[in-house]
């Protein structure tokens, strides 16, 4: 029997790669079968400019960890296989370890993960802490503390359970009177910087753009900002990905990814239509 | 429950008893095997309502809304049958609830710490048995809470296991967190008090009750995990108990912990207000982080002595073992923010503790190479308890690699809420502790019951749950690539995901078979019990103390005082003939007795 439990471990690794594989290059055996899996299991269509970076970065863990993945599981199939008492007559080795082999398999994951841990930091940085700039301030230095950060093109406010959103009307200011109010429907011009303003009304919610790789929790209480620079149009979803009450599951917003003419149009379109309706929003309660 | 066991130890104790005396030794027993017992029966009881929540939760993913088959219409007539949106709330946070509080803390360290660490370092019982006691009669005002708190009508709690304010802590956000949210802070509050009391014990016991000659550095790695563990849980838990009793305030009298100014919740005006809801997950996580780490140490204490014992070789580098579980304890306390990174917290912050999460997998892959090189060189035995011990190093081997991936901030913005992590932690906590469980429960059962559980048809639960648990999780990855969120009852509306639902249903389908499966566990466990063929002192021919006792053992646990010569692993030491040299064996002449004066 110590063949077939050897074997049986073994299968993790192979099938555990193959099933990545299959799943990167959709080309899943099943489909066709009761379980079809379809197209299009893997990391989803990225329209974002700084997407690739998070992709790669995910491919290169994802390398690096299969290697070790599929090295240590290879070498516990085969003591597995040699050291089966069944069928092995060596005697035991008598060993309390060795000072030697600790060293060197503390230290060399010890260093791959101090690369890997500094080798993201810029990554993180873009994307959580290098909000675009309007323009580079008083003193005219790039990356200093007087730049002025690009405005937010859309206030996004998540409540139990939809998105709700606000655009400039025509004096380009967020929180006045003129504001173009909207739900759900996300309008975004493509190849520019976008900064969006996030905020809750109610519970903890996460503005969540797959195809962005964008996430951020929205706090109560915090107002924060998400950026990106979309680089393909199309219809995109908008997801609440923490957990904001039973209706979590339905909270789903439709990104517009469009030109910027389309955008502009767009935006007038919609102004005229709510001035022409009765409504009259209440200015100023939601402002910074 | 405890009663099961009366038979085989009402030999010990031979004069008439009374329904008091009943009551005192298997009701409010304070022997620390009895109280080991009821852990492990209750838990396991629990285990089984946990993994039905969980199928619960995978029907729902698998056919949304086309109702549970069989108990659907008992349990929603209203509702046709159908799982509503309130209930799947109540069904993933309850889920959690049980596996976490009251299977897997309880069963690692109250029923295998309890069970294990008076025999294990040659004592007659624990330091404080009345505290000891306590300990598990604590869980029951959890189990009742926590019990009420799920069936409280309409839905039970539903806020997710982590109960992240301003959700839990405000009473019209869901219809969950009216009473049953305070139920269940009451009922996790409880839990906390019973881990306190026996961690303070084991802390006590280990420290000051061990036999002649057990030093620290002869102990065995169970009994390090568990002192490490208690340390854990002792510094802790306050914590914890401190935020659930501030969640408790802002809720029942108004104050302003973690509910700021000016919240709308469901068209009515939040009455509290100055509080910050990131507080609640600081704390929340500053006592979660390191319990995620009360959930694997025992687990991988428990595995290193029954790998060592069937390859019949001495575990590989046992100091650096000590060395790198204090580590993981270290650094386990400074690495709680990788569960905020995309929370909103300072993302400066969270670069420092990306960088510590990473230096926390360091001593995780030391671990791994030390079992590896404990198995090779050896003469392997595939029993029951090995089969679960290897998948558990398989497994974590897994588990431990999925956790560098949400380490690396930039890939967590994507993966972050996803099944990705869903992957992660159930390969850590299930294909990885609870394979650890049910390995130390087929090797310990003999000592705890005097009969041996059967091994073929626990070679068959090993083989059924091994595929099934692989088949269930291993494919959550592919899902948390594609971005598939956590905790949506129906997420195939979204465009993005509606073309998973056939993994999903796959996923499903395995997760019934590997439930399915532990009704060979059950079946073996409860027969084995009674009708088991007896077995001596020590079947394994293992080294440990345990096995120098009577099994059962008898109150007072040895009936000699044992004396320890060396350390638990001299599995085919030269100086002996037999493959095993257990610690209480004096050595041969001419060989000098080491260790004698070290106490």
């Amino acid at each position: 029997m110590g063949r077939f439990w050897s074997l049986l471990f073994l299968s993790v690794p192979i099938i555990g790669v193959l099933t990545f594989v299959c799943a990167m290059g959709n080309i899943w055996p099943m489909s066709g079968g009761p379980f079809s899996f379809p197209a299009d299991n893997w990391l989803p269509l990225n329209v974002s400019e700084d997407g690739p970076v998070i992709d790669r970065l995910f491919m290169f863990i994802l390398g690096l960890t299969g290697v070790i993945f599929v090295g240590t599981s290879v070498a516990l199939f085969l003591f597995l296989w040699k050291y089966d008492a069944e069928k092995n007559d060596e005697p035991v080795r008598f060993t309390h370890g060795s000072h030697a082999l600790e060293i060197v398999w503390s230290i060399l994951p010890a260093a791959t993960l101090l690369f890997i841990a500094i080798y993201q930091m810029n990554a993180w940085a873009d994307a959580k802490m290098r909000r675009p700039t309007e323009s580079v301030g008083a003193d005219g230095i790039e990356d200093t503390d007087d730049d002025i950060p690009k405005r937010p093109l859309v206030e996004v406010t998540g409540r139990q359970f939809e998105w709700r959103l606000r655009y400039a009307g025509k004096d380009g200011e967020i929180g006045t009177t003129d504001d173009l109010y909207s739900v759900n429907d996300l309008h975004i011009p493509v190849d520019e910087d976008v900064v969006i303003a996030i905020k809750s009304e109610d519970v903890l919610h996460s503005f969540f753009l797959p195809n962005l790789r964008i996430k951020q929790d929205i706090v109560p209480g915090m107002k924060q900002f998400v950026w990106f620079r979309a680089n393909q149009t199309g219809i995109f979803d908008v997801v609440c990905a923490e957990l904001c009450g039973w209706g979590h599951y339905k909270m789903r917003g439709r990104l517009t990814i469009e030109s910027r003419e389309k955008f502009d149009t767009w935006l007038e379109e919609q102004i005229e239509e709510q001035e022409r309706s009765e409504f009259t929003p209440k200015a100023g309660d939601e402002d910074e | 429950m405890s009663s099961t066991t009366v038979d085989s130890h009402a030999d010990e104790h031979t004069q008439s008893g009374g329904v008091s005396e009943f009551i005192s030794k298997y009701v409010f027993s304070k022997d620390h095997k009895i109280i080991g017992l009821q852990f492990l029966f209750s838990t396991l009881l629990w285990f089984l309502i946990g993994g039905l929540l969980a199928l619960g939760i995978r029907v729902q993913l698998a056919w949304p809304w086309e109702g549970m088959p069989v108990i659907g219409p008992m349990l929603f007539s209203g509702e046709g049958g159908q799982i509503s949106p309130e209930f799947y709330t109540t069904l993933f946070t309850m889920h959690a609830t049980v596996m976490i509080f009251f299977v897997i803390i309880p069963i690692l360290a109250g029923a295998f710490g309890n069970y294990l660490i008076p025999l294990m370092i040659g004592a007659d019982d624990m330091a404080f048995p009345t505290l000891n006691m306590l300990s598990y009669w604590f869980m029951w005002p959890a189990f009742g809470l926590i019990g009420m708190s799920f069936f409280f009508p309409p839905y039970g709690a539903g806020g997710g296991w982590t109960s992240y304010p301003p959700l839990s802590a405000v009473w019209e956000a869901a219809p969950g967190s009216h009473w049953p949210q305070t139920l269940w802070l009451l009922g996790v509050t409880c839990v906390g008090i019973s881990s306190m009391l026996g961690s303070v014990n084991y802390m006590t016991t280990i420290i000051q009750m061990r036999a002649p000659g057990m030093t620290m550095f002869r102990l065995p790695m169970t009994i390090w995990a568990m002192f490490i563990t208690a340390i854990l849980q002792a510094f802790a838990l306050p914590v914890l108990t401190a935020a659930g009793f501030m969640q408790l305030l802002d809720r029942m009298i108004g104050t302003g912990f973690f509910v700021p100014e000016g919240l709308v919740v469901n068209n009515s005006v939040a009455a509290s207000g100055g509080g910050q809801p990131l507080l609640w997950q600081h704390l929340f996580w500053f006592y979660s982080h390191p319990a995620v780490y009360i959930m694997i140490l025992p687990a991988m204490g428990m595995v290193s002595d029954i790998i060592s014992c069937f390859a019949r070789k001495p575990l590989f580098g046992y100091k650096p073992m000590v060395y790198s579980i204090s580590g993981i304890a270290g650094l386990g306390f400074i690495v709680w923010g990788h569960h905020m990174f995309v929370s909103g917290m300072n993302p400066v912050l969270g670069m420092t503790f990306m960088v510590a999460t990473m230096m926390i997998a360091l001593p995780s892959a030391v671990k791994v190479f030390n079992w590896l090189g404990t198995i090779w060189g050896g003469r392997l035995y595939y029993t029951t308890p090995m089969l679960f011990s290897l998948s558990f190093v398989s497994m974590f081997i897994i588990g431990g690699l999925s956790g560098i991936f949400m380490a690396a901030t930039p890939v967590d913005i994507f993966i972050h809420d996803t099944y990705f992590i869903v992957a992660h932690f159930h390969y850590v906590l299930f294909t990885g502790t609870a394979m650890a469980v049910f390995g130390a429960i087929y090797f310990w059962f003999p000592k705890m019951f005097g009969r041996m559980m059967n091994d073929q048809l626990g070679k068959v639960h090993f083989f059924l749950t091994f595929v099934f648990m692989n088949g269930t999780f291993y494919l959550m990855h592919i899902l948390g690539a594609r971005g598939f969120p956590r905790r949506l009852a129906d997420p195939y509306d979204y465009e993005t995901f509606s073309n998973l639902q056939p993994m999903n249903q796959f996923m499903t389908i395995c997760a019934i078979g590997m439930v399915a499966s532990q009704v060979i566990f059950a079946g073996n466990f409860i027969y084995s019990m009674f009708w088991g063929p007896t077995v001596g002192r020590n079947p394994w021919r293992a080294n440990g103390l345990e096995w120098t006792a009577p099994s059962p053992p008898g109150h007072g646990n040895f009936d000699f005082q044992p004396i320890v010569y060396r350390g638990p692993y001299e599995y085919g030491s030269p100086e002996v003939d037999a493959d095993f040299y257990p610690q209480t064996q004096p050595p041969p002449d001419g060989v000098e007795q080491t260790g004698k004066s070290d106490h």
